[in-house]
């Protein structure tokens, strides 16, 4: 028999359709894993009971007609899901439980998907390497030689559980580069879908003007499939968009012929790996051959990308997060009055990370600071979002490395916040244009690491990336080379 | 309108003092659904039983705007003769409370709803106009609760989110005379638009009082304190004498003014400081991200405008030309607008002079008497026409009418009914006058032989004992002219 982990979502979802597997099946293989994988640390908890009462009560009706019949799917712990402990990994929510389902999840779930269970992430988004969770370290799956390496972040649990066959498929978010930058650290398909594609309503907040569900996959197939469920108007998002809905999935095809793919010129960074430079020319020599134009373009302010993103982000956070204050729910710690009681609670409750972003975003946002800071930075990103909107009026799509390097040791950069930072380099420009961007896996470095390109296209085009993708991905033909060496 | 001369200064030691006063009115909006969510706004429920997970700021809870709010602001405004924006902005004014959950409030800062606008004031030494310098949207906080435990604060949130039109006026106003007339036009002015009820007790409207002096002739102004949250317009009055008597002291001792907020403690009956300059907010406003920018069709807003009612200014000059009434009289009757529709009902299908008398005398005599406002009045409009008419068409005497008034009051069935079964219907049959006059001549033989021998005066002691004997029912002209018949 077939280990049906390995299946991607598609296949999965066609067994349980052509009953070839029961619902129960394909959960419990997946349960076998997750129980033997402990050690990489990507669940903050997981909810196998009532999984396998779904999976059972699936069976049992015989109704096979959902588009996700019978898909287990974990998703990060940042969605909140109704009676199920949902944390940001941090300390602060502990132990909370929601009496509210996320609008994107509970599309999952209308879908007859099934639950695994929260997976772990940095905390409130706040990180590229998993390192700030409360609940501990995500490894990768991949090593190098026998060392471990950080799985990326902030949605490190989600890229890892992926690569490791602990879900069929899960969303994650992204307001940096939270989807895309573990998806290449671990081989999988991550998109960041167009600011608006996706309800953020039911999503613990990290920076409300970036942050965007989106599909961490095996495949390019899946994350056509996970987009079709979890995209779409929300009446209670006022930042969500009312788009005619259309399945990408049934509309996907491996076409390049005509395309154009800007290549910019300032993505071309320092101290760039080679192994990261010769990438992004077999990428470019794969679109080519398969009838792609490629044309050099320029995104004149993207050095001024980072820093904006550092300013902006940290802002909205500072404010988002100041309701974790001990009042309602979540983490309390006394004090002897109010102004004590919030010390103490905001000081014991938010990991390191956190309290830096809350106090760059509060500074920044200062009176006397706004305009030097925070007015400058939402004027360069309007330059920023320029800068795209003229380069699509020759192109259709971009490409770039998703990330500078491949995975990297643990605490290799977490006491060097700027280090951490450059990470997010390639990706955060999509999140500040609110341009959709997927990273998909190409090919492994000399040491066995895989590396992945990523794609930039217009607003709401999400087709042409997953098309301009697909195309590469059945050209590159990339398989997992994970060992399982944790079981 | 009378020729009073306007004199509210502070007169110090050594000088002569103006005041100077802007107010920041904070009015609730009139709506069943909360700003940005559709939580009740009942007053008076249960604590926390009004309460969204939006109000209360659970994660990932995001604020939708309330089609309604944004139509009443825009209503206040044009009835407030103001620009209406089409384009405005959200923002977060970032502040720690445990009332506030969100850490922040929603409000607008730099692009308000409503801009320049103005509302004019009939003061005794005449007509003063009061500028207007925005009105924002912005969402209450919930309440702490801090005098039913020794240790403890409690919170209700049932407030939290509520809609607010912050009204902002400019630094024009003089006198607590001139503030207290300007809050209650602004009432009535959201009254008649049916966007905030103005209920003082209940907090639908709250006052941040700004109050700086400045010798008069000076041309600056001088530093001023802002006074939070007074919620009545006693208070407000105190809390603007106190302070500007403190800062004309102040600044006679040659001292200066700090720029501080400070609070009105009503018992003491005076400001002290709550806040230095120092010590003020950063309230690190920015635009809210989980909302756009609101943009309003110019069609949307003509709707409104088209749907305006009559308000109180165009009221009174209609009631001053259509019912040939003194602008004073036109001015109490179109204070507020049921009064002034109480009025019109009744003037359009009886006489406007009785009406008058008997809405401002009688009426208004018995509601403030009992606090009762107009729309609880005991007697309705068309029983008051009834007796008007009744009056009118000589069924009864005016004396007759007051005591049928009195019994309206505890009985709201038709006066011409009451009339008639507790038989107060006016004598006017000269046969049956007659037989009392005679009566009344009889029995005071006296006295009419004083009066004919010239003690005129005893012509009115006649009347009024005719009249007694009738038990208030005879007919008082038909008295005299039979009297005097009688009597020569």
């Amino acid at each position: 028999m077939t280990d049906l982990c390995k299946l991607t979502l598609v296949e999965s979802v066609q067994h349980i359709k052509e009953k070839k597997c029961a619902a129960l099946d394909l959960l419990n293989s997946y349960i076998k894993r997750i129980e033997k994988s402990d050690k990489l640390n990507c669940f903050n908890s997981k909810d196998l009971d009532t999984a396998i009462k779904k999976a059972k009560s699936i069976d049992e009706k015989k109704d096979f007609s959902k588009i996700l019949v019978g898909a287990p799917i974990a998703v990060k712990d940042l969605f909140c899901t109704r009676d199920v402990k949902t944390t940001a990994s941090s300390k602060m929510l502990e132990n909370f439980i929601p009496t509210y389902e996320s609008t994107v999840t509970q599309k999952l779930w209308n879908e007859d998907a099934i639950l695994l269970g929260k997976l772990n992430c940095d905390e409130f988004a706040m990180g590229s390497s998993n390192e700030t969770s409360f609940f501990g370290n995500v490894l990768n799956p991949y090593r190098l030689n026998n060392d471990n390496l950080v799985p990326g972040g902030s949605s490190g649990g989600c890229a890892a559980a992926v690569a490791a066959n602990l879900t069929s498929a899960t969303v994650g978010t992204d307001t940096g580069g939270s989807i895309r930058q573990p998806a290449a650290f671990t081989g999988i398909v991550g998109l960041k879908p167009t600011y608006g594609r996706c309800s953020r309503w039911g999503i613990v907040a990290f920076a409300s003007s970036l942050d965007q569900a989106g599909p961490m996959t095996k495949d390019v197939k899946d994350a056509a499939l996970i987009l079709d469920v979890i995209s779409g108007y929300d009446e209670k998002d006022s930042t969500s968009a009312n788009k005619p809905k259309t399945s990408f999935l049934n509309s996907l095809k491996n076409n390049v012929k005509g395309l154009k793919v800007g290549i910019p010129k300032e993505y071309r960074v320092e101290n760039m790996p080679e192994e990261v430079n010769s990438l992004w020319q077999e990428g470019i020599k794969i679109l080519k051959e398969q009838g792609a134009i490629i044309k050099d373009i320029s995104l004149a302010h993207t050095k001024y990308a980072l820093p904006t993103y550092y300013i902006i982000a940290p802002a909205e956070a500072s404010s988002n997060l100041a309701r974790y204050d001990g009042v309602r729910y979540g983490f309390r710690a006394e004090g002897k009055d109010l102004t004590e009681m919030y010390e103490n609670t905001r000081s014991k409750g938010f990991g390191n990370e956190v309290k830096r972003r809350i106090m760059i975003g509060t500074y920044v946002l200062s009176s006397g600071y706004y305009d030097a800071y925070y007015l400058k930075a939402q004027k360069v990103r309007n330059l920023i979002k320029t800068d795209f909107d003229e380069s699509f009026k020759d192109v259709d799509v971009i490409l770039t490395p998703t990330t500078p390097t491949a995975a990297f040791k643990f605490g290799e950069k977490s006491d060097d916040p700027i280090a951490m930072y450059l990470n997010d380099i390639f990706t955060v420009t999509a999140n500040l244009a609110g341009l959709p961007a997927i990273s998909f896996p190409i090919k492994f470095n000399k040491d066995g690491l895989p590396l992945s390109l990523q794609l930039i296209g217009k607003s709401f085009d999400e087709q042409t990336l997953l098309n301009t993708a697909y195309s590469i991905e059945k050209e590159v033909n990339f398989k997992s080379q994970v060992k399982d060496w944790w079981m | 309108m009378s020729n009073k001369e306007f004199n509210y200064y502070i007169n110090g030691k050594k000088s002569k003092w103006e005041v100077i006063i802007g107010l920041e009115v904070h009015a609730q909006v009139s709506s069943n659904a909360k700003l940005f969510s559709n939580s009740s706004t009942k007053f008076g429920a249960d604590p926390n039983s009004q309460v969204s997970l939006i109000d209360a700021a659970m994660p990932g809870m995001l604020p939708v705007i309330n089609k309604f709010c944004v139509e009443q602001a825009i209503r206040t405004g044009l009835g407030l003769k103001a620009k209406i924006n089409l384009n405005s902005v959200f923002d977060r004014k970032n502040y720690f409370y445990a009332d506030l959950p969100q850490g922040y409030q929603i409000s607008q800062y730099k692009y308000p709803i409503v801009g320049e606008g103005e509302v004019f004031l009939d003061m005794p030494y005449g007509a003063k106009k009061i500028g207007i310098e925005r009105l924002h949207l912005e969402q209450d906080a919930g309440k702490s609760i801090h005098d039913q435990s020794p240790t403890k604060t409690f919170i209700d949130l049932n407030r939290s989110g509520i809609a607010l039109m912050e009204i902002v006026s400019k630094p024009d106003l003089r006198s607590p005379e001139e503030v207290a007339e300007y809050i209650k036009k602004l009432r009535s002015i959201m009254r008649y638009l049916g966007t905030c009820d103005g209920n003082m007790e209940e907090g639908s409207l709250r006052a941040d009082v700004n109050v700086s002096v400045r010798k008069v002739g000076a041309l600056e102004f001088g530093t001023r304190c802002e006074i939070k949250n007074v919620n009545s317009i006693k208070f407000i009055q105190q809390a603007i004498q106190y302070e500007a008597k403190r800062q004309v002291d102040l600044l006679e001792e040659g001292k200066f003014i700090d720029q501080e907020t400070r609070l009105f403690d009503t018992k003491k009956n005076e400001t002290r400081q709550m806040r230095s300059k120092e010590d003020a907010h950063d309230y690190r406003y920015f635009p809210e991200p989980d909302l756009p920018a609101l943009r309003l069709e110019s069609n949307f807003v003509e709707e409104i405008r088209k749907k305006l009612p009559e308000l109180p200014d165009d009221k009174k000059k209609r009631f001053v030309n259509e019912y040939k009434i003194s602008s004073y009289d036109a001015g109490v009757l179109t204070a507020d607008k049921e009064t002034s529709d109480y009025f019109e009902k009744v003037a359009k299908n009886s006489d406007v002079k009785l009406a008058i008398t008997w809405v401002s005398g009688e009426l208004f005599a018995v509601l403030n008497k009992h606090s009762l406002s107009i729309k609880d009045s005991p007697v309705s409009a068309e029983n008051l026409t009834k007796l008007i008419l009744l009056i009118m068409n000589n069924t009864i005497s005016g004396r007759i009418a007051k005591d049928l008034f009195e019994i309206m009051l505890k009985d709201s069935r038709d006066p011409k009914v009451l009339v008639e079964e507790k038989g107060m219907v006016q004598e006017s049959n000269i046969g049956e006058l007659e037989k009392i006059i005679d009566k009344v001549l009889q029995n005071n033989q006296d006295k009419v032989s004083e009066y004919k021998s010239g003690k005129d005066k005893l012509f009115g002691f006649f009347v009024g004992s005719v009249i007694k004997e009738s038990k208030g029912k005879a007919n008082p002209a038909l008295v005299n002219e039979l009297l005097k018949k009688k009597l020569s």
